[in-house]
């Protein structure tokens, strides 16, 4: 039988660790809405999503009363509107229109966001998935929860280098169109190389088209409980720091796919997976850069980081995997800038930098993460940074991402503000040099050799 | 079985369990197990309950012992076993 203490370790890391569910995302296909017409398409979108979503949040509301944990958000992932919407679009102000219905469902049901304003163009635009990238920033300006994110290249593929070149343009286009609120719709836009299909997570959630109906994924957290855990294990060798970050992750995994399993039976749809990333907040304590401290550095950023990252990862998903039947997503640590304390702390005292956090990517589980740039930057340089990011993923068979926030009218020294969950965030230096030569070429970069593994 | 666990954590007064005790018996919840300790001046006791027989739902039984906790002046949490069982048993 549970014992006092066990008990007593639980309700500790809830409440004084920051232990929580970070998110229970339905993932639902809206292939079966396809139609030629945009109004019955935006009809049949927004039936679709409030029929299966309507007990979401009174489903997550319950979970936490009878078991103490707090589920901090409940979302929604679609199918990418790139490939929904391509029958009915014929400009880009239908795909706004499929926008603004995506926002009314997910406000009517209670989901906090609602991702998929997607398309996925590794290989090549349709004309559709065009159009919808050319809509995002009016997509977003007129929305509050929708999220968008693009997938620009694999390692199957290789890098759609024009579509590269055409996101640098728009994300700079999303930061003037919400110039007066720092640029902050910028925050729902994530670009990926090797996106999955099943991450709860946003801004880059969407429900792949190889899925069912409907799914239950869960995204657990608990950077928090982690640190606090190594505290014990200070000055310790690294058999037994990795072993008490793996029994950690396994907890932390464990309510997950508790959650998970009981979201799963209330709402009648089948579970999916669990991702045990470690996702920070600006709470105090709550932060994978403290962590990093704690395992042994003044600030994220120090030399030793990025051997100090790869350790926590796999230590993070070795733990978590036999806490869970079914593993996925992104599953590892991200390192925002704005939302972990920590991180803000490092770039603050100049610890961190653009390319350290490059190198870091390589070794966790997603890439360069809310981070705050000069709004003058350069539409081309920031698909340079960009593709220097997807070349990471590509060659090294992993997921990687960006999402910046060029925030027009402010350089480095200034800080800007998110607001709750999202933190804020030094603006970072960007390095000036021009990559337009580059960054101007048409086409796409083939994919790497390893992919042959036909 | 509905097994819950029932942590009540406070200054010491006298009667904590005894009210807590009284408040279960007339919802008709079937205690199984109760330990106790006293650090520092702070009462902590922890309860394995069985609520299948329960004459009130889950919402209002955790209301209702909020009630008691403020009464007492002491804080006391309801939860489902399960959680305990998921993290700490494999």
């Amino acid at each position: 039988m549970i014992n006092n203490r066990e008990v007593l370790e639980t309700n500790k890391m809830i409440e004084k660790d920051n232990l929580d569910v970070r998110t229970i995302t339905i993932g639902i296909s809206l292939l079966s809405c396809m139609t030629s017409d945009i109004n019955e398409l935006n009809n049949n979108i927004y039936n679709k999503i409030t029929t299966i979503s309507s007990k979401l949040d009174e489903t997550a509301l319950k979970i936490e009363k009878e078991y103490g944990i707090p589920i901090v958000n409940r979302r929604i992932a679609v199918t990418p509107i790139g490939i929904v919407g391509s029958s009915a679009c014929k400009s880009v102000d239908d795909f706004v229109s499929i926008a603004k219905t995506l926002d009314k469902a997910a406000t009517k049901v209670g989901a906090d966001l609602i991702g998929g304003f997607s398309a996925l163009v590794s290989e090549g635009m349709t004309d559709s998935d065009e159009m919808l990238i050319k809509s995002i920033p009016k997509a977003l300006t007129n929305t509050n929860r929708v999220c968008s994110s693009i997938n620009l290249g694999s390692t199957k593929d290789g890098i759609n280098m024009d579509a590269v070149r055409l996101m640098g343009e728009t994300l700079l286009e999303v930061a003037n169109l919400s110039k007066d609120r720092d640029s902050v719709d910028c925050m729902k836009l994530v670009v990926f190389c090797n996106a999955p299909d099943n991450n709860p997570f946003m801004a880059g959630a969407f429900h792949g088209v190889t899925g069912g109906d409907a799914v239950i994924n869960v995204g657990v957290s608990g950077p928090g409980v982690v640190r606090k855990a190594l505290e014990s294990v200070r000055g310790e060798s690294f058999e037994v720091l990795c072993e008490k970050i793996k029994t950690t992750a396994f907890k932390v995994t464990r309510v997950g796919q508790l959650v998970a399993k009981e979201a799963s039976k209330m709402l009648s749809i089948p579970f999916g997976i669990v991702d045990l990333s470690l996702a920070p907040t600006p709470a105090i304590g709550d932060s994978v850069a403290d962590i990093l401290c704690e395992i042994g550095l003044e600030y994220a950023g120090a030399p030793g980081t990025t051997a100090a990252l790869a350790l926590l990862n796999d230590q993070v998903k070795k733990g978590g995997v036999m806490a869970s039947s079914y593993v996925g997503g992104l599953s590892g640590a991200f390192i925002p800038v704005s939302e972990d304390q920590g991180m803000i702390n490092a770039a603050e005292a100049g610890a961190i930098t653009l390319e350290k956090l490059e190198a870091m990517t390589c070794v966790c589980s997603v890439g360069l993460d809310m981070i705050a740039i000069p709004g003058s930057t350069k539409a081309t340089t920031i698909s340079g940074i960009i593709a220097d990011e997807m070349a990471l993923g590509m060659i090294n068979q992993k997921t990687t991402a960006v999402r910046l926030i060029p925030v027009i009218g402010k350089d480095v020294g200034d800080s800007v503000e998110f607001g709750g969950l999202f933190g804020y965030a030094p603006i970072m230096p960007v390095n000036k040099f021009s990559c337009d030569d580059f960054v101007n070429r048409r086409g796409r970069i083939p994919a790497p050799i390893h992919s042959f593994k036909n | 079985m509905e097994r819950i666990i029932i942590t009540v954590v406070g200054k010491d007064t006298v009667g904590i369990i005894a009210k807590v005790c009284t408040y279960l018996a007339d919802a008709n919840v079937n205690i199984l197990d109760i330990s106790q300790t006293i650090v520092s001046g702070y009462f902590n006791m922890m309860m394995v309950a069985d609520r299948s027989k329960a004459s009130v739902g889950f919402d209002r039984f955790q209301e209702e012992l909020d009630k008691l906790g403020e009464e007492i002046g002491v804080e006391i949490k309801c939860q489902k076993e399960e959680i305990f069982e998921m993290m700490h048993r494999i």
